[in-house]
């Protein structure tokens, strides 16, 4: 009934094919892989319109791990697209494949929603044996990418880097370029890791706290009653502290441009040059912590678009987000690019050289993040202190119903708080929409007095679905959600090193569109990971209506992580202003990433008339419900 | 296959229980103090009702080719054999199976539960049930349907009604009331618990009770309190769905049971060492 699997590196797995896979795998004709050219990462030396891209199965091993993977010209990554803003390109997807759909969706890119790429909303895919043609016109520029939007063809290689000319000289000339795309390989397919996850949230973490870990806990916290107290908060909650990515190393190589870390992807500079890093977090379940010991990396745009510099030693690289660095390599030796998982159960890496073949030092893995209370939407409690005011899902009425007001009444908030007495809680004082800069533990401090900004004042119309309720799809309430903007994320914190956060992105100019939003979108997410549920308002995707936007409107989404996981929301077609204090220097981002327990706003223009995907781009989160139809009418 | 804290947590769960009582008594007390002071402060703004932007509603969307974007209604099926082990005596050893085999969604699934136990090459203890099962709240399941008693005695068959989740502190807990044909009634409740000492040696008591109104001798059945099987199990996940162990059992008689099983010349209850596989697909 069951086959007891291979080791491997100290690790043992189930050895699995899928019934499409062992077909294919037997027809293939066994070939030397080859994933990873010697270009891989390089850009084509000029922007092209016109493409013509085959979806097609191949048989492909890294790492030891061989996968019939659906790919674009058998290559994992597919290839670099370069266009020029400005341009209309066209691009001819054939679909090689036996007996699948496919279709491409252009991560990040404004266009035509019949040319988004997303079957069932832009189009009906595209059937084997067929060709689509995408045409469309390029009003943007920077570094994006694009993805399978077809069953789980994303998580087993069908993806691809977009880097676009601007129509102006870049301000920030580089020597040399290149892009730095990370993802994950794998040779357990995702419906199967799905299907153990439902029987077994924990299948692929083995970083659990156990008797073992003990000692080694009571020390950290400082008496072993203090972790005993800690675990047992945890433990009623019957969620894990230790819950940090679904799916782990255990059975995933990353990938840093198709390559494992001891393939060492290489790129050269020479000493003094600028060279620009278009990184590119391409992985479906995990978020990557970048850096490159002994350089600098000056952030210059983020999901694209173009940011005011900001030095940084490291930064956190969300599913489906892009960031462009430049680093100065002055020295004529070797830099590591290391991007350890958030998890850390394994990491990417490649490496800067002024000579091919080179190496430097690979660094140890950073301790591994454990989540708190502020994770848990408990505001900034101790952990010594989290029973009391810890909700009890299911076993505390009177909590349920004291829950949220705080957070729910967005005009309101200022005056709320005022007469509260909540010492013991320690809450974060929710604040209007666009005051994100400080830090948690700065609320602490100050009273909690903030008068609605003239933004709140034009809101005319709010859907705020209310607490969400704990139901099958749900199993907590993030009470105290916090602003955790100016946080670089569980793992990061007080680590020694300048780690960017949300706060510091600055877009370069002005947003396009000034007006306040008239209308305001509270949406919670939220999953119960016992049953490996995952949605927005305690709901499922089939459980749930489609969010309409009105042409143009202009509209304020505040996102309510009542989960204690990040979430990477990604709206398809328009932009995400992110609301970071920057005023009208908003960044713009397709992609966002909420972190557990947080709330934080962005605003949109419904300028992009159809129907859109908005959803969480943790694939098996969108899978499982993380996702809603936006139709813009 | 829950996570664990060490054993001497649960030393605390006594102390902990009020601190919960605690708990709750102060939250009401914030609930009032924010009503009354708001109250005191301003009259609330009026306020329309809670409305999701993503609220279901009846008009379909028009999904080109009637393609939903993502399958979140998925089914699955998975088995589990908890015990499938041999009770080591030097009169004859005991062979015992415990599993589960479930198929369906997320909330409406279809539950096989089998065990038995073959001594001296008679099978007895033979339990095996099919039930509805139907999500109701984030960690508990209500289940339904029916109960065979097939074994080398006489067949009996019941109705079941009952609960199974994970209880607080992670406990995995099935409690299931029974109702025969011959209008007789009875219990089953089981628990276990996983106690990691490290990622992949897991400590595991376990324990399951079977109350009866009315006395079976035919089938050892006593009332009240009848029977009891338990066992601490140490097994090794070489892999999550492969993990052997060596675990010590006990199965037992217990009350007019007890005095049944005597009067028989059975054996009324053996503490054993036990060897065996828990497995899974």
């Amino acid at each position: 009934m069951l086959i007891p699997s291979r080791n491997r590196g100290g690790l043992s797995r189930r050895r699995f094919v899928t019934g499409l896979g062992a077909g294919a795998v037997m027809a293939a004709l066994p070939r030397p892989l080859q994933a990873h050219t010697p270009t891989a990462g390089q850009i084509p030396p000029m922007a092209r319109a016109r493409w013509n891209l085959r979806v097609g199965r191949s048989r492909i091993e890294i790492d030891h791990k061989m996968l019939h993977a659906p790919c674009i010209g058998g290559d994992v990554p597919g290839p670099i697209l370069r266009w020029r803003q400005g341009d209309t390109v066209s691009i001819n997807v054939t679909n090689t494949l036996a007996d699948e759909d496919t279709s491409i969706h252009w991560h990040g890119l404004r266009l035509p929603a019949s040319m988004d790429g997303v079957p069932g909303l832009s189009f009906a895919g595209i059937a084997p044996g067929q060709t689509f043609t995408y045409r469309f016109p390029i009003t943007q520029s920077g570094t994006y990418w694009y993805h399978s939007h077809s069953g789980m063809q994303e998580a087993q290689g069908l993806y691809g880097a977009i880097v676009i000319d601007p129509p102006v000289p870049d301000p920030q000339p580089c020597a040399r370029d290149y892009v730095i795309l990370l993802s994950e390989w794998s040779d357990v397919s995702p419906m199967d890791m799905l299907s153990n996850l439902k029987m077994q949230d924990d299948y692929y973490v083995f970083r659990q706290r156990t008797l073992a870990s003990f000692p080694r806990e009571a020390r950290a916290a400082g008496s072993p009653l203090a972790a005993l107290k800690d675990r047992l908060a945890w433990s009623r909650m019957r969620m894990a502290a230790t819950d940090i990515a679904d799916v782990t190393g255990v059975i995933y190589t990353y990938l840093l441009n198709g390559h494992a870390p001891d393939m060492n992807w290489n790129a050269l500079f020479t000493p003094g040059e600028r060279v620009r890093l278009r990184f590119i977090n391409g992985a479906s379940m995990t978020f990557f912590d970048i850096r490159i010991p002994g350089l600098e990396m000056l952030v210059v745009a983020a999901d694209g678009n173009a940011v005011e510099p900001v030095p940084v030693d490291e930064f956190r690289i969300g599913v489906a987000e892009t960031y462009d660095v430049i680093v100065q390599p002055r020295e004529a030796r070797a830099y590591t690019l290391f991007a350890q998982s958030e998890d850390r159960t394994g990491y990417a890496r490649g490496t800067l050289a002024p000579q091919p073949g080179m190496s430097g030092p690979i660094p140890p893995m950073d301790p591994r993040p454990v989540r708190s209370m502020v994770d848990m939407g408990m505001g900034d409690m101790k952990p010594g202190s989290s029973m009391k005011g810890m909700a009890m899902p299911d076993h505390a009425p009177g909590m349920q119903a004291s829950h949220g007001h705080s957070h729910l009444m967005p005009h309101h908030e200022g005056r709320m708080m005022e007469g509260m007495d909540m010492t013991d809680m320690q809450p974060s004082p929710p604040e209007p929409s666009g005051h994100g800069m400080s830090m948690p533990e700065h609320h602490m401090d100050k009273p909690t007095h903030h008068k609605p900004t003239t933004d709140t004042a034009s809101i005319i119309e709010v859907d705020d679905p209310g607490p969400p309720p704990l139901n099958v799809e749900n199993q907590n309430i993030a009470r105290m959600p916090t602003d955790r903007l100016g946080s670089p994320g569980d793992g990061l914190e007080h680590n020694g090193r300048r780690v960017l956060n949300y706060s510091q992105l600055r877009a370069t100019r002005p947003g396009s569109d000034p007006r306040p939003p008239t209308r305001e979108i509270i949406m919670h997410l939220t999953g119960n990971m016992e049953r490996y549920i995952w949605g927005f308002n305690g709901r499922k995707f089939s459980e749930s209506g489609p969010i309409r936007l009105r042409r143009n409107e202009r509209v304020r989404f505040t996102l309510i992580n009542d989960t204690m996981m990040e979430h990477p929301i990604h709206l398809h077609g328009m932009w995400s202003e992110l609301e970071n204090g920057q005023g009208a220097y908003r960044p713009y981002k397709h992609t966002l990433i909420s972190q557990p327990g947080s709330k934080l706003s962005y605003l949109v223009t419904a300028d992009a008339p159809g129907m859109w995907a908005y959803h969480c781009h943790l694939m098996l989160h969108m899978e499982t419900g993380m996702f809603r139809t936006v139709i813009v009418e | 296959m829950r996570r664990a804290l060490p054993a001497a947590a649960l030393l605390l769960l006594a102390t902990a229980l009020p601190a919960q009582a605690q708990s709750q008594a102060h939250s009401q007390a914030i609930t009032t103090a924010r009503k009354t002071t708001t109250a005191t402060l301003r009259k609330p703004p009026p306020r329309a009702a809670y409305h999701a932007a993503d609220a279901p509603t009846n008009a379909p969307v028009a999904y080109v080719g009637g393609m939903k974007p993502v399958m979140d209604q998925g089914r699955y099926l998975h088995g589990i054999l908890d015990e499938l082990e041999g009770r080591y005596a030097p009169g004859g050893t005991d062979f015992r199976w415990d599993g589960e085999a479930w198929y369906g969604g997320d909330y409406n699934r279809l539950w096989l539960k089998s065990e038995g136990t073959l001594e001296h090459g008679r099978l007895h203890d033979g339990d095996h049930e099919l039930l509805y099962s139907r999500a109701v709240s984030p960690y508990w399941n209500v289940q339904a349907g029916v109960r065979a008693d097939i074994d080398d005695g006489p067949t009996r068959t019941w109705g079941a009604l009952g609960v199974q989740g994970l209880a607080l502190y992670q406990f995995e807990f099935q409690a299931t009331a029974y109702v025969s044909d011959r209008g007789r009634f009875a219990s089953r409740i089981e628990g276990s618990y996983d106690f990691l000492l490290t990622n992949r040696l897991i400590l595991q008591p376990q324990a399951e009770f079977n109350l009866y109104t009315k006395s079976d001798p035919a089938r050892q059945v006593g009332a009240g309190l009848s029977d009891v099987d338990a066992g601490l199990r140490l097994r090794y996940e070489i892999w999550r769905k492969f993990a052997p162990y060596v675990a010590v059992s006990y199965a037992g008689y217990l009350t007019q049971a007890r005095r049944i099983v005597h009067d028989q010349q059975g054996e009324s209850g053996a503490l054993r060492l036990t060897f065996g596989v828990r497995s899974w697909f």
